[in-house]
């Protein structure tokens, strides 16, 4: 591992790749604090760039925009009580109140420290427990695999969907018939392509990704009216104040975030659960850990209440790149994203991984430990600054969204087509956006349609046809009981609330 | 019976995964894998049943969060707009070039959006499409086909 470690630092301490990571984590942060905007579009955005560098650079410049834009959100939910991302939600119920006494810099102080501790913390699990699981996961038979897919698109279903579990389930279908276009991978025969030859080759990854995230959330801010860079022109006129940490309030955040960073990153490396939840978890658990007195103070601007949330977010973003990196399975929209990136660069995630490309594998945890440093250092006293470069007029920012968007397409294919496919996508996804159908679990079972199918038909072949793949093996039945426990609750929660 | 926006998306998406189940048993399968326990087709029947099932219970299950959109404060004219320059651009960029064709979309997207200043809209236009072409050709080493710059002498 040692020797991994160093490969890693070796990697992620270059030149370029440090000013990858700063350039990075300065764009996320500056996508993460327009509310509607979460790192899935920026790093939507960033993809096309990232295929001019090596895989190791592309996916440290990835990871460092993922950062940046989880602390960005903090910002906006601290400081406006805006999240500009779910998982910055428990931030703002004792950041804001902070904020409103007049400690808004020391609140994102706490709330930068706790990001930095609890990312260090879970890069520190990930680093011994990565390569564990990728000796065990190599135990892993098609049917587990096949099984694990299922559970982890029922769980991002019913984990994103906010009570729609059903809305939520029709995404995830749609993202596997959208997968299935194109040519069969064994027998090449082209399946629902129509004669078309731009569909020989399937729909692309960055395609799908450009329209159901970037341009259509583009799309949804000008059909909403809503003016993301309002809160940005705010966030530039707050007085922060000191961003000083004092002993007592250092005491407390000592206590809060060893606890929280392993339930953040337990939870991360769920498939499907991911910061939301996790930091949520951590806010109820913590209330329930401290004493009467402090218990109170929850709400009105705790330390431990806007700690807990800080540290469990960055924890579980760690945490949920555990089964892309062992399994090259994507825990949530976030690493399925980065897992697109990595197949469009030829690799494939999964237990060999780490011995076949070792300075990936092992230069993206060093960046997250780098890009953590680069948040502290420099995001933390230039957030008045990034905030003011943010308050650039919504007119201008779509059509950049736009223009990246269409951009990105355009270099990859060089191809009208793909224009027009990815325009039609995202006037479809901004509609359904409007209803509420969730993207997440879409652009997770788009990725995961060609994989799935390919250890579905492996099973099958390998039993003769007959489905008792499914409960031959108990770790296949363990996984497939979950998912099976997971899609009846939702389904009695439907009936329940009906009733 | 009421029906909602969202049990008329689920209806489309019904008669979608109908369509879809019924050009998934049109695919063509070798001979030798017609009766195979898993060809090509069978992963698209087992979706194309699923997106019926999920569909057919969105339909006929209650919907306690019925969502109610005004659809007067909605911005459909600025939206679609947009939308429709997008096409143009898609339309042109090949026959143009990327940075006569992008430059246009830019300042046409910020005077629809309603910027009036034309210093601004210039600026973030022609120059930023330039460094923006740089940074992709240049030092990325992109390779982007430009008709116009090409006819114009300033690229090879």
């Amino acid at each position: 591992m040692i020797e991994g470690i160093l490969i890693g630092l070796t990697t992620a301490l270059t030149f370029q790749n440090i000013f990858m990571v700063m350039i990075g984590c300065f764009f996320g942060t500056i996508i993460g604090m327009l509310p509607g905007l979460g790192p899935m579009t920026a790093i939507a955005l960033m993809i096309p760039i990232t295929y001019g560098f090596d895989p190791a650079t592309g996916l440290i410049l990835m990871a460092g925009v993922y950062y940046g834009a989880v602390f960005g959100g903090s910002t906006s939910s601290i400081l406006l009580n805006a999240p500009g991302v779910p998982g910055t939600v428990a931030t703002s119920f004792d950041g804001y109140p902070m904020a409103q006494q007049g400690k808004a810099g020391k609140a994102l102080a706490i709330a930068a420290w706790s990001s930095f501790a609890g990312g260090t913390l879970a890069a520190i699990y990930l680093l011994f427990l990565a390569p564990s699981l990728s000796k065990v996961s190599l135990s892993f038979r098609s049917p587990d695999y096949f099984a694990l897919m299922i559970l982890g698109l029922t769980a991002i279903a019913a984990f994103s969907s906010k009570g729609q579990f059903i809305k939520a389930m029709m995404m995830v279908v749609l993202g596997l018939m959208l997968a299935s276009v194109g040519q069969d991978s064994l027998s090449d025969i082209t399946r629902f392509t129509f004669n078309n030859m731009n569909l020989t080759d399937g729909i692309s990854f960055v395609l799908v990704v450009m329209a159901t995230f970037a341009m259509s959330e583009a799309l949804t801010i000008i059909l909403k009216r809503n003016d993301p860079t309002a809160a940005a022109k705010q966030v530039s006129l707050t007085e922060l104040g000191s961003i000083k940490i004092d002993k007592e309030e250092r005491a407390k955040m000592l206590k809060t975030i060893p606890r929280t960073s392993i339930i953040g990153f337990l939870i991360g490396v769920l498939p499907g659960a991911g910061a939301t939840i996790a930091s949520f978890l951590a806010y109820g658990m913590e209330r329930n850990l401290v004493n009467d007195k402090e218990k109170e103070k929850f709400g009105k601007g705790s330390v431990h209440g806007l700690a807990a949330p800080e540290t469990a977010n960055n924890a579980a973003c760690s945490g949920a790149f555990v089964p892309l990196l062992t399994l090259g399975i994507p825990g949530s929209g976030t690493t399925a994203v980065m897992l697109g990136a990595l197949l469009g660069f030829g690799i494939q995630p999964g237990p060999r991984l780490y011995m076949t490309n070792p300075e990936i594998f092992w230069s993206v945890i060093m960046s997250m430990y780098i890009g953590m440093v680069v948040l502290l250092i420099l995001n933390l006293p230039l957030i008045p600054y990034i905030a003011r470069i943010l308050a650039v007029p919504k007119n201008y920012l779509i059509p950049l969204i736009l223009f990246f968007s269409i951009t990105g397409i355009y270099v990859m294919s060089f191809n009208n087509f793909d224009i027009y496919l990815m325009i039609g996508i995202a006037v479809v996804a901004t509609f359904m956006r409007l209803y509420d159908f969730p993207m997440p679990p879409l652009i997770l079972a788009f990725v995961l349609g060609g994989l799935m199918e390919e250890n579905l038909r492996r099973s099958l072949l390998l039993s003769d046809g007959s489905w008792t793949f499914l409960w031959d093996r108990t770790l296949t039945a363990c996984i497939l009981s979950t998912t099976i426990l997971i899609v009846g609750w939702q389904i009695y929660k439907t009936i329940a609330k009906k009733n | 019976m009421n029906i909602n926006t969202t049990k008329i998306i689920s209806l489309l998406f019904f008669i979608f995964s109908a369509f879809y189940l019924y050009t998934a048993y049109q695919i063509q399968v070798f001979a030798f894998d017609e009766n195979a326990p898993f060809n090509a087709r069978t992963f698209p029947i087992y979706l194309g049943y699923a997106g019926l099932f999920f569909s057919g219970l969105k339909l006929i299950l209650p919907d306690p969060n019925t969502i109610k959109i005004e659809h007067k404060t909605l911005e459909y004219k600025k939206t679609g707009i947009l939308v429709l320059i997008a096409i143009i651009y898609g339309a042109t960029i090949l026959k143009v070039g990327y940075f006569l064709t992008t430059s246009l979309f830019l300042m046409g997207s910020y005077y629809f959006l309603g910027e009036r200043r034309w210093v601004l809209i210039f600026m973030l236009s022609f120059p930023f499409v330039a460094a923006f072409m740089y940074l992709l050709h240049g030092v990325l080493e992109i390779y982007l086909r430009d008709p116009f710059l090409k006819l114009i002498g300033v690229m090879g």
